[in-house]
């Protein structure tokens, strides 16, 4: 809080010098990227330092293919704009599209502008600019679907794509409710149109800006004319700092009045009527309308179902990929301990790979590499994933909890005639899951909490939920002590489980 | 010489190798039916390799071991599935006991039974009573073997090893973990057992356990039994320089 205050006090500070050289250059002059080092009249200030995810890619920020190091897009140019009109030095720093609400709050930077879209929680939240371009969400189809998916109604029991956390996934979870559609969640916007042309998805809505941008690059699907909803794209500043949007707004205007703000989104290839539209509606209305956001309040009744919902699919599909890892690990531990040698080094190199490559790597080869072999369902590919991860891992605990068992033992078992097979059974097994139960609670444990990667791969569980919920309302706070309390819920009673196993065993 | 009808264990010329070190050098020992044989030696004469051998849990190179009408032939210790037959002729009780640590003092002694003969659990469970109950322990039968004394889990596993009623027992250094009053109860153990017409053979390096308590003694010296005869005699008047050796070593390993 008192950074806070201290931070407005600056940029209070800020305004005055601000509006002071708006008066002398007219708003600034439009600026490819980052702006010129060194440029004379602003090496005093301090930088504007402003978040935006180059993931996200053109033409909102992408890293520019001929100078990596240096960012471009029309969100890069309108961050000049700004920097230019405030005197000060534009510097990116990349952040998760997901977390550019709460990193700007927590001061990481002073704005964030990655076409952060305009939506009243986060209105209620972070101090936000007026909008700065109008956009459509857009349904995406097979060409061979234009007839029979016009809209989101015609897509009953159908698999839609999106981006998480986004108004579209939103008006998908609407249309779930309403006609049935299945919202599919996506980290990523390049992979939704992949799978729609390898016949994953029925159908992706997104904004027009990435449609338009992914029918150029991939092609081999179309782009409905139908209009599902229309958004807008805004910077985002911290609630503390309303005096630099108020600012900004101001350099926003000017730059929609003078046709700045038209030359970049011109340059771009994204300027249509409705910008224009938009810039009428915006200078005809008093500067201050847009700075007031409605107060959002009751945001954890409507988010908890849904984040219930998302920590029972993270029970699932731990139970199950902890029962294939246990299945699986066995036999990998008896294929190590009285496999031929062949087969001893196949498991070995098995374990190692497993254990030596990020789980994160595993899944996405899963899902997305061997898409064009076997086209696995995400939960299905999710099990199998996290299972076959940690299988590898349970197969080490297995193993040396079979090696722990003293060689007397197995020579007094062969001494009362008693097969292998039965050694294994009746003698081994049994005292090596004795040893092996503890550390097998612990990593399931693990797993409860690795299950959150499987969001790469379009299963919305509790963490994926929780981060839709953060970045709808613009704050990790509550989301995350709610999802904090849910994992524990499941957690806890497996740890003290362990707990208690290890004492009671370890007294022998 | 051919074994007699009432040789239970018949070895001849048996080599047997740890690694590259020879350990058995061509080992010749007979233990009758109802006899108390005492395999003995300083540390390192093959004692222990002797009994693993004869119980299948180590190959030999050369020789013959022969255990009733069962016979081992040189080379690799064969499959489990083709040793059924050794298995009911020979019995072992392991130095340090090697109880089932999951199985309670009764399930430790049903195991075989069960699993090996095919019996119903209750058939198994009264013999399995029967035995503990001649060996002392009935009361224990209930216990898990980290909650049985040294003796009591001593007594439990010569009950297991008898549970498959083999005519040879074999006992590896049975005394070493005991008291003078349990090494007496131990002795009076294997004298019952041996009346029972069973054959006994332990390997032991404890002169006055084998002086007071077995019919016979048989010394092992590098690989090869070099003196034997009724304990008191090999014991009393020693012919052997192993023998004198064994005598003057301290008792205790």
């Amino acid at each position: 809080m008192r950074a806070g205050r201290e931070a407005e006090r600056r940029w209070r500070g800020a305004t005055i010098v601000l509006v002071a050289l708006l008066v002398a250059c007219g708003g600034g002059a439009p600026s490819t990227t980052d702006g010129p080092p060194g440029a004379a009249r602003s090496s005093s200030r301090s930088p504007l330092r402003w978040g935006g995810d180059a993931e996200g890619g053109a033409p909102f920020v992408e890293a520019d293919p001929q100078h990596p190091d240096s960012m471009r897009g029309f969100d890069v140019e309108i961050a000049g704009l700004l920097a230019r009109g405030l005197g000060r030095e534009p510097r990116f720093m990349q952040v998760a599209y997901a977390s550019i609400a709460p990193s700007v709050e927590r001061g990481d930077f002073d704005v964030g502008l990655s076409g952060v879209e305009d939506r009243p929680e986060l209105r209620a939240r972070h101090a936000l600019s007026l909008p700065y371009y109008e956009f459509r969400e857009v349904l995406a189809v097979r060409p061979g679907d234009t007839a029979r998916y016009r809209s989101l109604d015609d897509l009953t029991g159908r698999r839609v794509g999106t981006l998480g956390a986004t108004l579209a996934y939103e008006l998908l979870l609407d249309a779930q409710q309403r006609a049935g559609v299945v919202p599919v969640s996506y980290d990523d916007d390049v992979h939704p149109y992949s799978d729609l042309t390898a016949g994953r998805l029925d159908a992706v809505l997104l904004d027009h800006v990435i449609a338009e941008r992914s029918l150029r690059r991939i092609g081999g699907f179309v782009i409905q004319p139908h209009v599902v909803a229309t958004g807008h794209y805004v910077a985002v500043f911290a609630r503390a700092d309303s005096a630099l949007r108020d600012s900004a707004d101001v350099i926003l205007r000017e730059s929609m009045r003078d046709g700045t703000l038209e030359g970049i989104f011109r340059r771009w290839n994204v300027w249509d009527t409705s910008q224009a539209s938009l810039a009428q509606r915006v200078l005809s209305q008093p500067a201050p309308s847009w700075a007031t956001g409605e107060d959002a309040t009751g945001g954890v009744a409507r988010y908890l179902p849904a984040l219930l919902k998302a920590a029972l699919i993270t029970l699932v599909l731990s139970v199950l990929a902890m029962a294939s890892a246990v299945a699986l690990g066995a036999l990998v531990a008896a294929g190590r301990v009285y496999g031929p040698a062949p087969l001893r080094v196949l498991l070995t190199v098995y374990v190692e790979v497993m254990r030596g490559t990020p789980v994160l790597l595993q899944l996405f080869v899963i899902y997305y590499g061997l898409s064009g072999v076997v086209r696995l369902p995400a939960f299905l590919a999710a099990v199998i994933g996290l299972g076959l991860n940690y299988a590898a891992y349970e197969s080490e605990i297995y193993r040396s909890a079979l090696l722990a068992i003293s060689r007397s033992q197995l020579e007094a078992a062969h001494t009362l005639g008693l097969s292998e097979w039965q050694i294994l059974r009746l003698v081994r097994g049994p005292q090596a899951l004795r040893l092996a139960l503890a550390p097998m609670t612990n990593d399931f444990v693990a797993l409860l909490k690795d299950s959150s990667l499987v969001s790469v791969i379009t299963v919305v569980e509790l963490t994926k939920q929780t981060a839709i919920y953060a970045t709808n309302i613009g704050s990790w706070a509550v989301p995350g002590m709610i999802c904090a309390a849910l994992y524990l819920v499941l957690s806890l009673p497996l740890s003290r489980l362990a707990g208690v196993l290890e004492a009671k065993w370890s007294q022998a | 010489m051919e074994p007699g009808v009432n040789t239970v264990l018949h070895m001849r010329a048996v080599h047997a190798e740890r690694g590259k070190q020879q350990v058995l050098s061509g080992m010749d020992l007979d233990v009758q039916a109802g006899e108390v044989c005492a395999l003995m030696g300083v540390s390192g004469a093959g004692k222990s390799t002797a009994l693993r051998a004869i119980a299948a849990l180590q190959p030999f190179s050369r020789g013959s071991i022969t255990v009733g009408a069962c016979a081992l032939r040189p080379g690799p210790v064969p499959a489990e599935s083709r040793l059924r037959a050794l298995r009911s002729q020979v019995g072992m009780v392991f130095q340090a006991h090697a109880l089932f640590e999951h199985l309670t003092a009764l399930e430790n002694v049903m195991l075989s039974p069960v699993h090996v003969l095919g019996w119903p659990r209750a058939r198994a469970e009264s013999v399995a009573r029967e035995l503990l109950d001649s060996l002392g322990v009935a009361s224990r039968a209930d216990a898990l073997p980290r909650q049985l004394s040294g003796g009591e889990a001593q007594r439990v596993a010569i009950a297991r090893a008898l549970a498959l009623d083999p005519p040879l027992l074999l006992l590896d250094e049975p005394t070493s973990a005991l008291d003078p009053a349990r090494r007496s109860a131990l002795g009076d153990t294997v004298r019952s057992l041996a009346r029972s017409g069973r054959a006994l053979l332990l390997a032991t390096h404890d002169v006055e356990f084998a002086e007071a308590h077995v019919d016979r003694v048989a010394v092992l010296s590098r690989g090869m039994v070099v003196e034997q005869g009724p304990a008191t005699d090999v014991l009393r008047s020693p012919r052997h320089a192993a023998t004198r050796a064994l005598l003057t070593a301290p008792v205790s390993e």
